[in-house]
Parts: structure tokens; C-alpha cells; sequence
């Protein structure tokens, strides 16, 4: 359950880049999390509704991109979404592979009323 | 409609934290671990038998890292280590931010390895740097062959892989050879040790091949 300590440092950074007459009006916060980090985005939504109440983010609405496990193969280059978390090549069983998305956890932006 | 754009880690303070301890430590010349695993695996039994199998060779400090009690500073205490508990109070892994005033708090002259034993939980702790030079994750047999596929993130993040309590083997139905399958097919450059701290297997090669790494450094 460590998705509400991100859910504070999602916060932390929003509060961060808002300047003060920007403050009141946040509309959407977007990030993005990538499979490998282990949030699950149910309790990451919670954390943030709880951690905003009666803040200037009370009502903003957390939107979670996820991106899948991709991986790509050294010795064939094909480039793969994993389902299963096997971590070699599907076309050529190398094992000489490297994780190119899955990893990623991004504040990517925030949206304002007008 | 104004959008900023703001592409920052989520994690960047505790990163830039782990990177400054990671600093400290190098210009000590102190070779550093981050133990990871589900609760009662035995990390403190290996950290102790690790302890009394090294002490003559190898100066040592611990950090140990609970949700409560400092029942794990206690046993590491009696065997005269210098150690720093944190209490987390409930959270369910430790930050860098926790290390580094943990590091404050100890006396770090001489000190040549640094063992830093993380809550026990097999999820959190995978995405926190610590400033450490390697995770060590630790799986007993008593937990079954398939932890590895369950929780991926830890066993890829992960250097070195410790097989714990395999003097139980007998006993159990879990397969050692499908645990280590498994875990490397997760990470194939796991290094693999297989330990028992009842029995005393595997410490011996455990320890060599940690004063080989502290000789590095």
C-alpha cells in the first residue's frame, strides 16, 4: 500500500508548478505509470481524493496512464508488450533483452480551468 | 484550456536522496546492501549469521527497518554491530530520506559494509532507492516455488538472490530448482546463493562472495 506516499509526491510536485493564481483552478492532473511499478491505480485514485480533501485540489480529478511492459530484444530487435512477465525475446527466446516502458512513473501535466 | 507541462519523476526527491547517500558512501569506501523480502523469510537471521561469520574480517554497520518494535536493533545490538533502527510506524517501506538520518546517526570510521534490512514486504520496497550498491532479495522455501512470477518487480530489481531455510527442503513440496527457474526467468543476471542459518549452508560462500565485492570497492 505505498500508492498513498506516491499519491503525496504526486501532490507535491502539482503544488509545486501551480503558481499562486493557479492554485484554485486545477482542473486534471495526468501521469502516467508504468506496469512494473506495482501501483495499483484503484488505491492511488483513493490516496489522492483523500490526501486533496478540502485542499485547493479538493475535486481535481486524477487521470492514470498506464503503459504496458515493453521490451526490446538485443539480438533480434524485435520490440514486445509482456503479459506474463517473462523476460525474453517471444520470436527468438534471447534472454538479452532490456525494458524500454513499464518502469515510468510521471507527473505529465496539469490542466486549468479556464 | 491551459495545460502545463510538467514530465517530473514522482519519485525525484527520494531519488536525488538516495543519490547523495549513495555519494556519502562511496567516498567512505562502504560497499552497501538493501535487503528485500516478504515478512519472516529471515533476513535477520542471515543478517546475524552473515555478522558472526564475517565480524573477524569485515567491519559492519546495520540499519534495520520496521513497521514496529526494535526487536530486530536488539539481536544485531548483542552481537556488539553498530545499528540504527527505523520505525516506520505503519508504512510499508523505507525512503532514502529514512536512511540518511539513519546514517547521520552512526559512527561510519572503518566501517566497510553496510547492511540495510528493509521492511518485509515483497511489493513497496521495489521502486524506493535507497543509495545502495545492490538489492538482495531473499525468498525461503516455505513460501513456495512460484514468488518470483507473483511479485516480478522486486526479483528484476534485484542483483543477488538468497534461497532461504532450504534445511526444510525435505519437508516441503516447493521444488528449489523451479523457485531458481523462475526467479531468472524474471532476471536472468541474478546471482543465486542458496542459505540455510539453522544448518550454516551456504554462508560461507555468501560471505566470500560479499569480501569480494567489499574488496572492490
Amino acid at each position: 500500500m505505498h500508492e498513498l506516499s506516491i499519491a503525496q509526491n504526486i501532490i507535491d510536485i502539482v503544488q509545486e508548478n501551480l503558481a499562486p493564481d493557479q492554485k484554485q483552478v486545477v482542473k486534471t492532473v495526468r501521469v502516467k505509470v508504468g506496469k512494473l511499478t506495482n501501483i495499483l491505480v484503484d488505491s492511488l485514485l483513493f490516496g489522492f481524493e483523500a490526501l486533496t480533501r478540502e485542499t485547493n485540489l479538493d475535486g481535481v480529478t486524477l487521470e492514470v496512464e498506464q503503459l504496458p511492459l515493453r521490451i526490446k530484444c538485443d539480438d533480434c530487435g524485435q520490440e514486445t508488450d509482456l503479459d506474463d512477465y517473462v523476460f525474453s525475446c517471444p520470436v527468438c527466446h534471447s534472454s538479452a533483452i532490456k525494458v524500454i516502458s513499464g518502469q515510468e512513473l510521471l507527473v505529465q501535466e496539469i490542466e486549468l480551468n479556464d | 484550456m491551459a495545460v502545463l507541462t510538467i514530465e517530473r519523476k514522482v519519485l525525484e526527491k527520494n531519488d536525488a536522496v538516495a543519490q547523495t547517500n549513495r555519494q556519502l558512501l562511496k567516498s567512505l569506501g562502504i560497499f552497501s546492501l538493501n535487503l528485500v523480502s516478504s515478512p519472516g523469510s529471515g533476513k535477520t537471521s542471515l543478517v546475524e549469521k552473515t555478522i558472526e561469520h564475517c565480524r573477524e574480517k569485515i567491519q559492519m554497520a546495520v540499519i534495520e527497518g520496521d513497521v514496529q518494535t526494535d526487536l530486530d536493533a536488539r539481536r544485531v545490538d548483542a552481537l556488539g554491530i553498530p545499528v540504527v533502527q527505523i520505525v516506520t510506524h505503519g508504512a510499508c517501506h523505507l525512503e532514502a530520506a529514512l536512511v540518511s538520518d539513519s546514517l547521520k546517526q552512526l559512527d561510519l570510521t572503518g566501517v566497510e559494509l553496510l547492511i540495510i534490512e528493509n521492511v518485509g514486504n515483497l511489493v513497496c520496497p521495489s521502486g524506493y532507492d535507497l543509495g545502495e550498491d545492490l538489492k538482495v532479495v531473499i525468498v525461503s522455501t516455505t513460501e513456495g516455488d512460484d514468488k518470483p512470477l507473483k511479485y516480478p518487480a522486486m526479483f528484476r530489481n534485484a542483483s543477488v538472490l538468497l534461497i532461504n531455510k532450504i534445511d526444510l527442503l525435505p519437508y516441503l513440496p516447493a521444488s528449489i530448482e523451479a523457485l531458481e527457474k523462475n526467479a531468472l526467468s524474471i532476471n536472468p543476471d541474478l546471482k543465486v546463493f542458496r542459505t540455510s542459518c539453522i544448518s550454516g549452508e551456504g554462508i560461507a560462500e555468501w560471505c566470500h562472495w560479499l569480501q569480494g565485492n567489499i574488496k572492490k570497492k
